[in-house]
């Protein structure tokens, strides 16, 4: 066990590595940097004052020297400055955190909770009319944009309130905290439930046909006893793997989520530093992201032998 | 080379199905939602060819007299702030979403069978290197890496079709990477060998051909992600440029400013997305269902 996760924390390693290069040479393929840009806006150019500000940034430097200094910077806790504001890169992104976290969390816990039970209902009622409308209605979820459910939720929000909900970074009220971080978790959140639920029900199915199961009816054991004591506990672990990967996937639900509801979170600092070629928060953003998916994964993997005794990884 | 017989499928499953004709009905009644699927992918697809036939209006008029008109007779949809026709841009917007849907699961399938066909085949170092590629690119989310590969190459249709089809190498070379190492053992491959052919030619004509029907399904189930991928892209200003009616940009124009004033801009280009994707998840489910009965839900 103790070689296979120094192993896995090796590859994690080699993996974060590629990543970082792959992000740092595609941002700097395209031609035209920041100060092409904030030059073109300007008109006239003095073309030693463009230099000047190049040297300044650091972007008149060979790539990898760029490369390597940026990697340097990371490893001691120095993320560089953002060419818009100016501001350390690290100040920029450490408060949008928590933000995009809170969404995350809500999200995820709205899907599960939706998502496991009406996979069980679903898989329980199997062939029935339920379970054709259940199955409908969770690949509608997978099939609707989250950025236009989220649109609808700020048209319902309208019609019901008359205005759209303005994102208040810490809600006093009940309401307050529903409107900023509620409605938009479940905007975010509706895809992975749908998502979830067929996990659920196709992994309940699996276990349903067991004969163990068969034999904890043949010993009377009711509905309820066998379909969430015996078959769920058993049909979990697929759904443990989707909704760990999903954690650190939500990523792509959120920026767009973050976008329609104007909420400052990491995610829609990602697109607009994007806008900007604002590079040091990109790759920065980028490499968060990164290191998120690359540990939900790794946890996940070692949830598996927490959760299921019968897997234990070889040395 | 192995090979499914399909006709000894349908009479083990009791199907008459003597004609073309009567195989296709024998699946409409068997996969009710499978052709329900179909029907909407084959009306996307004919909306896209026939857009110029199907409209009045051009998608490209300006219009200012009746800008944010609201729907009616003249303009079934409405019209948006420049008094474009909002029917005319959706069904012309079907030809964005068809190309780049089309165009990028194409280009990341081809793609992926190459690196998957090569790295299961080859094994050794070449296999050890492409997985650490793959890796890499899996470690992002679709979205992110769409989004940093057209911040890279600029925003235009060819650029957005690369974008979206590079995240999904991966995937579809693990599948065919998954598949190549189990076929490779069997003994047709053995056969093959033993009477002397190239690797390359088995990989090609015995290999390749028994991992198309997990190709075909992973390529369904991901062609309804690139469209709202595209759509995505779009919504944030980084994928199709304007003047190109785009169901994600329509959205983007029309984003919170004009729920109050204008829903229809909100409603018909999130119906026209949610539809098309709706109806490739539906025909993906049922091709999985009949070409790959383990995956079975």
């Amino acid at each position: 066990m103790f070689a296979y996760i120094v192993r896995r924390l090796a590859l994690m390693l080699v993996t974060l590595i590629g990543i970082s290069i792959v992000i740092f040479f595609l941002l700097r393929i395209v031609p035209g940097n920041i100060v092409d840009i904030l030059f073109d806006a300007a008109g006239f150019v003095d073309p030693a004052d463009k230099a000047n500000l190049e040297r300044e940034l650091g972007i008149d430097q060979p790539l990898v020297l760029q490369y390597l200094h940026w990697i340097w910077g990371l490893l001691q806790g120095d993320l560089g400055y953002s060419y818009v504001s100016e501001k350390p890169a690290l100040q920029e992104i450490l408060p949008r955190i928590p933000i995009t976290a809170r969404l995350a969390a809500l999200a995820l816990l709205f899907s599960a909770s939706i998502g496991i039970p009406l996979g069980v209902i679903s898989a329980v009622h199997q062939g029935t009319k339920l379970d054709y409308i259940l199955r409908v209605v969770s690949l509608s979820g997978l099939s609707l944009p989250s950025f236009w459910l989220g649109l609808l939720i700020l048209m319902a929000s309208v019609s019901l309130f008359g205005n759209i909900p303005i994102f208040n970074p810490n809600p006093k009220t009940l309401g307050e905290m529903f409107t900023t971080y509620c409605l938009p978790s479940m905007a975010v959140g509706f895809r992975s439930a749908a998502l979830t639920m067929r996990i659920t029900r196709s992994s309940m199915l699996e276990i349903l046909r067991q004969d163990y199961i068969r034999t904890a009816r043949a010993k009377g054991a009711s509905e309820a006893s066998v379909n969430f004591h015996h078959a769920l506990k058993n049909a979990i672990l697929p759904v443990i793997t989707v909704v760990g990967i999903e954690a650190a996937f939500l990523i792509g639900g959120l920026i767009v989520t973050e976008t329609v509801f104007n909420i400052p979170g990491v995610a829609r600092f990602l697109v607009e530093a994007i806008r900007w070629r604002d590079y040091p928060i990109v790759q920065n953003l980028v490499m968060l992201i990164a290191v998120v998916v690359v540990f939900a994964n790794f946890t996940v993997d070692m949830l598996y032998a927490v959760v299921d005794p019968r897997i234990r990884y070889a040395d | 080379m192995a090979t499914i017989n399909y006709d000894s499928e349908l009479r083990r499953a009791g199907a008459n199905a003597t004609s073309g004709w009567r195989r296709l009905r024998f699946f409409a009644q068997r996969y009710v939602l499978g052709t329900v699927g179909l029907v909407i992918m084959v009306t996307f697809v004919l909306t896209a060819l026939f857009a110029d036939l199907i409209c009045r209006y051009s998608p490209l008029t300006v219009d200012s007299a009746h800008a944010l008109a609201p729907p009616g007779w003249q303009h079934w949809m409405g019209t948006d702030s420049f008094g474009r026709d909002v029917w005319a841009r959706i069904i012309h917007g079907a030809r964005i979403s068809l190309a780049v849907g089309i165009g990028s699961t194409a280009l990341g399938s081809s793609l992926g069978v190459v690196v998957g066909l090569t790295s299961g085949y080859l094994s050794g170092w070449v296999d050890l290197v492409f997985q650490r590629v793959t890796d890499i690119l899996q470690a992002l989310p679709l979205l992110v890496l769409a989004l940093v590969m057209t911040a890279a190459l600029g925003p235009s249709l060819p650029n957005v079709i690369i974008a979206i089809a590079i995240p999904l190498i991966p995937t579809v070379s693990r599948v065919i990477r998954a598949n190549t190492l189990a076929l490779r053992e069997l003994p047709f491959v053995e056969a093959a060998k033993s009477i002397g052919m190239s690797e390359m030619r088995i990989a090609l004509r015995h290999v390749l051909p028994n991992t198309l029907a997990p190709l075909i399904v992973l390529a369904t189930a991901q062609l309804g992600s690139t469209i709202l991928t595209e759509a995505s892209l779009s919504f944030l200003g980084l994928g199709i440029p304007e003047p190109y009616p785009s169901w994600g940009r329509m959205l983007s124009e029309s984003a919170a400013e004009y729920v109050r004033v204008a829903p229809w801009l909100v409603i018909f280009p999130g119906i026209a997305i949610s539809l098309a994707v709706f109806g490739t998840n539906l025909f993906g489910d049922a091709l999985r269902d009949i070409l790959d009965p383990r995956q079975r839900g």
